[in-house]
This record gives C-alpha cells, structure tokens and sequence, in this order.
C-alpha cells in the first residue's frame, strides 16, 4: 500500500541528505520525495510517498523522528488529503496532428506550454492515476520525454471537520 | 577577539571536559595549539580509532561524555569504526575533526574527505561548521545531543580557517533549544496502569535487561524493583552487570551465546519487561515465537525500538530509572514460587561443564576466580571473539561494571576503551580481556599505556587461532580452517617488553591465578598471556 507522510524539518543544509540517506539505509523503498520551503522560509517540508505495509510506515515515522532537525512527522489518513505532482511532457508532434493533441489536453485540463514544428510539451498537474489516462492517451502519438516532480500533499480541512 | 580555535577549548572547558583522547594533523593543530595552554589532558593514541574507543571507554567508566579529536582525511576515515562502535552501544560521545579549508571544501585537496558524509549512518548528528560564530552553539547543542535522551555520538566538523577566523567576544550559551528534539523522560501514566494490569495476571514474568539499564543509571531501581517483586531477571550481553551474578532472581546471559536456563526462561514466560533492551538478532533469535506465548512491556526512551524487532504489547516511552521509580510506586506483585522453582531447576540441570585441556588455561573458571580477587567496583572490559563470551558468562558481577563492544562486536575494542576507563577511574582496576587476534589489533596502544604509565592489566586468551570464526568452521566448515590460524605469532612477553611493561605466560590455571595475584598487586600496567587449547569452545 501507499503511504503519504509529510515531513517538517528545519532548513538548512545536509538536511536533505540525512533524511533520504534514512530511506537507503533503513532498507525502505521510496515513490517520490519533494521539498520546498513552508510558509515560514526557516522550515522546509518534504513530501515522501512510501510503499510498504504498517510495520514499514511505523519504523519509517520513528526513525525520522529520530533524525535531529526533523520537526514533525505525519502520515496522512486515505481521503484526508489533497495531493498533486506536475508534469511536463513532450510529445512528438506535426503540423496535421497539432488539433488532436490540443484536444487531448483540453479534455484533460492540461496546459500547452511550448509548440515547435515537429513537437508540444505539455504542462499536467494532477494525481499519479489522471496522469496515467493522460499518457495512454499521447502515447500512440508519441512520447519523447516524460519530466514530473515527486508528489506535494496538503491536509484536507474540510475532511478534518467532519470527523 | 577570540579565535574559532580558542572558542573549541573554551567549549569544552564549559562542558566540564578534562581529558580528550586524539591525534594530530595539519588541520587540527591550531585546535591541539590552544589545548596546550589549558589544564585539560590531551591524550595521544597511536591510531585514531583508538581514540574513539578510548573516549568510548572513559565515557562509560565516568559517565560522562567522551571527546576524541582527529584530523582530516585519513585520521577522521580512521575514528569512523571508532564512532560506529559507540552509536551500537549508545555511547555518548563529541568526536572533533579538523577539516580543509572552508574555500576548497569539495575540490579533493590533500587530507579531504567528507566525513560528514561517510558517517551520516553512525552518528547521532553531525555538524560541518561553517562560521567561526556559530561554534558555541553547535559545541552546547553537541554536548547536549550526545548526552541526553538515547546517547550517542555526534561528530562536530571543523575547517581550519573556521578554527582561525576571529569574533569579538565569546559567550556560551546557557540553554539549547532545538525544536525537533525534545526527548521524553517520563512514562505515561496511562501506560504505567495498563502494564501493572498486565504483570498482576502474569504467572511466569521475566525482565530481560539490557544496556539501557546501566546508561539511564537505572540499576539501583532495578535491583529494588526485582527485590520487590521476586521477578526473575536475564541479560543482553549489554546488561550483564546490572544484576549481581549471585543474586537468586539473576538467570543469566540471553542470545545464541548465552546459557540454556536464561533461554529457556524467556521462551517459556509469560511476560517479558523489557528495560532499556533493544531485543538484538544476537540476544533474541526468534522474536516471533516470543510473542506467540508471551505478552511483552517494552521500556526504552527510544520510541523507535519499540515494536522494531518484537512485537509489544504495551510500549513505555521513557528514562527507565524513571519509569522503574514510577512501577515502584504501585507495584504489588509477587513472582509465583512455582516459576521461580523451576527456573533454579533449569539453571542446574542445563549448566554446561567446562572443557579442560591439560597444559593449557581454561578461561572460563580462570574468569571466575579472578572476579573474586578484584576490588569493589572493578571495571572488565571484554573484547570480541570468544573471549567476550567467555567474560559475558563467567565473571562474577556484583557492583561492577562490564564494557564490551556489544552491538558492532569490534575486534580491538578492549585495549584502547581500558585506556580511556583508566583515566576515568584510576583507583579502580581495569582489567581488559582479548584474545590474540583482537589483541593484535589494537596491541600499539601498549605505548599510550606505558608512555601515561597506566596500571591497566591485560589478559590475552592465546589459543593462536581467531577463536569464534574457528569454533564456527568446526560446527558448519567441516574443520576446515580457512584463515584463521594465526600461529605462535608474536612472541606477546617479548612485545611487553619492548614497551617496557611486565608481563608473564601461564599455561594452567594455577600459574595464572598465581600471576593474576602479582599484577593485581603492582601498580603499574601488566600483560599477563593465557595459554588457551584452539579447541576450547566459547561455552
């Protein structure tokens, strides 16, 4: 199962590295990790998506907790959060198929960011799952390159309320 | 002004620090240059993981926390089996490393090496400073770090130009305040209740001890808890100590090379407390069939212990000398006679007898003997190999103290850690037990010895084989004795003499108690060589 935990840590330097040195040593396996600055610029936050059962989320939680500069940890609740990754996506693309693409992106709410002769980069930011759709649905034009971020999430206060 | 230099000694002045074990080197001189002018004892080891080890040692024996120096590169690269060897054993410690210059960090100069890198995984935290101001901070944050919640090593590294730079004035910090790290200290009161509920309907409890008992300095509430409630005790090889070896409740060493009876013990119960034990692979093969039978209490101040290796019925986050006062309270429980009968049984029926072989020393009841002519409080330290169970099972604890490389088990350990429990306590013995390969390790400490002329004594189990690798061969190699003969190589009495320290080789167990008697009575270092059959077995 997939795990979303959210870690806030003081930012300064090595930082970064002690908390993913973490991951390979401890032997867990990550998804996707993404850091950027809070609200308040001495603290930084890193999103980490996990794969792993309980036990593994448990350790996990621990052992970051245990790392100095890290602040808080939290592992967010199935529905109980908003999360999103952006890609870029540039697709092989000529003239004649310029109209089905824009189409394509239309329907998927994404956003052309660049047209050249022969391709279009296409700017999506969504979950992992619409993403999917997205790309079976450029795939038979022809993916040249796929960039994407690691996942950010944000609690949901409307879901928090209702409990 | 004050240099960056100055303000590293003035630190460590703050910290109460009188005694820093270390090495040399271009980057760290200016630090050594300031240290010179003080009262605080600079100690030069002969190899920078020995200056780890020796704070290591001086750190348990004083408890306090242990400061060893290096410089760059090479003698930073060297202290890291040092550091890794205290992070295992949860030993507070501030290791000082000198580093290049802070405008060619990065550009692999002479002596660089990203030490903050490389020891990520076995330190508690580390530091690369970066400015010469924010010295007095990282030294109070270190100090603090290494020496409260879980101990640990935290490793503070300083380029030389930090180590020159100058500021106006220096102020310590009075107070540290570090937002992710507030470690608790006392057990939740809820969790208190649940576990007395839990030991009022146990039948047949037992406390498994480990090192936790002793860095707390939770073994006087030990002692009065097991008194009170009769609950029979067993020791991780890091525990051993915090029971007397003759106390009726006391079972012994658990693990794979501990004794049947302690085994049995836990793998019958029907409760197992842990205090301050982390339930190793070594102490505990097969946690799951623990649990299929028994509930378990886990106290540990490391929240991440818990649940890691065993399965717990009721965690206690805590200091345990606390958590114990607070089970004290409201304890009013007694072990049932039935079960305590039957472990006194099974300590007698599963006691092994010892292997004798004629013209050899038999350690095992040589440890023994030699625990009862030891003062109060003496301080052994085992190394690693089968010398280290032979100690962990033999000598007779009572307010004692036993150091050994438990977690990382690293060879050499015992020599350099006698050094540093030496300084610490000078009106104590302090007996480090080795074989002849670990001895071999770290045997250029003798200089440190003499040069300091430090009453350390040494015992070598000489069986000219590495033991605990041999013994293995012969259970699951077919006796085939790939690379562990070490031969009738060197002659230890006439190394002994080379650093002008007396020594003696005993081939029985009468010529070593006789020997043992000598140098215990002189007051100054001594190797006394055991001559050990390679075939006498670890237990």
């Amino acid at each position: 199962m997939k795990y979303t935990l959210s870690v806030l840590v003081e930012n300064h330097a090595g930082v970064l590295s002690k908390v993913s040195g973490l991951f390979s040593r401890r032997g867990f396996n990550i998804d996707s990790l993404a850091v950027g600055t809070t609200e308040d610029e001495n603290i930084s936050r890193i999103t980490i998506v996990v794969n792993g059962d309980e036990y593994v989320v448990e350790q996990l939680e621990k052992q970051l907790n245990k790392l100095i500069p890290v602040i808080k940890v939290r592992t967010y609740t199935e529905g109980g959060f908003i999360s999103r990754e952006l890609y870029l996506v540039k697709v092989h693309c000529p003239a004649k198929q310029r109209l089905d693409i824009m189409k394509i992106a239309e329907l998927m709410d994404a956003k052309i960011v660049d047209v050249a002769l022969n391709s279009m980069t296409i700017q999506f930011a969504d979950t992992s799952e619409r993403f999917e759709t997205l790309t079976d649905l450029l795939k038979p034009y022809g993916i040249r390159e796929i960039v994407r971020t690691g996942t950010v999430a944000i609690e949901k206060d409307s879901a928090v309320s209702k409990k | 002004m004050i240099n960056g230099a100055e303000i590293m000694v003035r630190c460590l002045q703050e910290e109460g620090v009188s005694i820093v074990f270390g090495y040399p080197g271009a980057v760290i001189c200016p630090f050594f240059d300031k240290l010179y002018d003080t009262d605080i004892k600079a100690v030069l080891v002969r190899q920078e993981q020995n200056a780890a080890h020796a704070a290591s040692g001086y750190a348990r024996a004083a408890s306090k926390v242990g400061v060893c120096v290096a410089t760059s590169g090479p003698g930073a690269l060297n202290m890291i089996t040092g550091i890794a060897t205290a992070y295992m054993d949860s030993i507070p410690l501030v290791a000082i490393t000198g580093q290049v210059r802070s405008d060619v960090l990065g550009r692999d100069v002479f002596q660089e090496a990203d030490i903050t890198g490389a020891c990520e995984s076995f330190v508690k935290h580390s530091y690369l400073v970066k400015d010469t101001a924010d010295l007095p901070r990282i030294f109070k944050e270190a100090f603090h770090i290494a020496a409260t919640g879980r101990p640990g090593p935290v490793l503070i590294d300083v380029p030389v130009d930090v180590q020159q730079g100058e500021i106006e004035e220096f102020v310590y910090p009075e107070k540290v305040n570090i937002i992710g790290y507030k470690p608790s200290v006392q057990g939740h009161p809820l969790q208190i209740k649940r576990a007395l509920d839990v030991l009022a309907n146990s039948k047949r409890p037992v406390i498994c001890v480990g090192g936790g008992v002793l860095t707390s300095g939770a073994k006087p509430k030990l002692r009065e808890f097991v008194k009170l409630t009769g609950i029979p005790v067993v020791s991780t090889m890091m525990g051993i100590g915090a029971m007397p070896s003759d106390n009726p409740a006391y079972v012994g060493m658990i693990g794979s090379h501990g004794i049947k009876a302690a085994n049995k013990t836990i793998h019958e119960s029907d409760l197992v407390i842990l205090c301050g034990a982390r339930v190793g692979d070594r102490a505990v093969a097969s946690p799951d069939q623990v649990v299929q039978h028994a509930n378990v209490i886990h106290i540990d101040i490391d929240p991440a212990e818990i649940g890691k290796n065993m399965k717990t019925t009721i965690p206690i986050v805590g200091d345990l000398k606390n958590v114990l006062n607070q089970l004290l309270k409201e304890v009013s429980y007694k072990a049932p006679n039935e079960w305590l009968e039957n472990i006194a049984q099974w300590k007698k029926e599963l006691a092994l007898p010892h292997k004798t072989f004629d013209g050899f020393v038999e350690p095992q009841s040589f440890l023994k003997n030699l625990s009862s002519h030891l003062r109060q409080k003496a301080i052994l330290i085992a190394d690693v190999g089968q010398n280290q169970i032979w100690c962990a099972n033999s000598f007779k604890m009572s307010d004692g103290r036993f150091f050994t490389s438990g977690g990382m088990g690293t060879m050499g350990y015992s020599v350099p850690a006698a050094v540093g429990a030496k300084f610490a306590r000078p009106t104590r013995d302090v007996i480090a037990v080795c074989g002849d390969g670990a001895f071999q390790m770290s045997l250029n400490e003798l200089a440190t010895i003499a040069q300091n002329n430090l009453n350390v004594k040494i015992i070598v189990m000489r069986n000219t084989v590495l033991g605990m690798v041999h013994e293995l061969q012969d259970f699951h190699y077919n006796s085939r004795y790939a690379v562990t003969e070490l031969d009738d190589i060197p002659n230890f009495i006439k190394i002994a003499e080379a650093y002008g320290i007396e020594s003696a080789f005993a081939s029985s167990n009468e010529e070593a108690e006789a020997y043992s008697k000598q140098m215990l009575k002189s007051d100054k270092p001594f190797l006394l060589v055991c001559n050990v059959h390679p075939l006498t077995p670890s237990k």
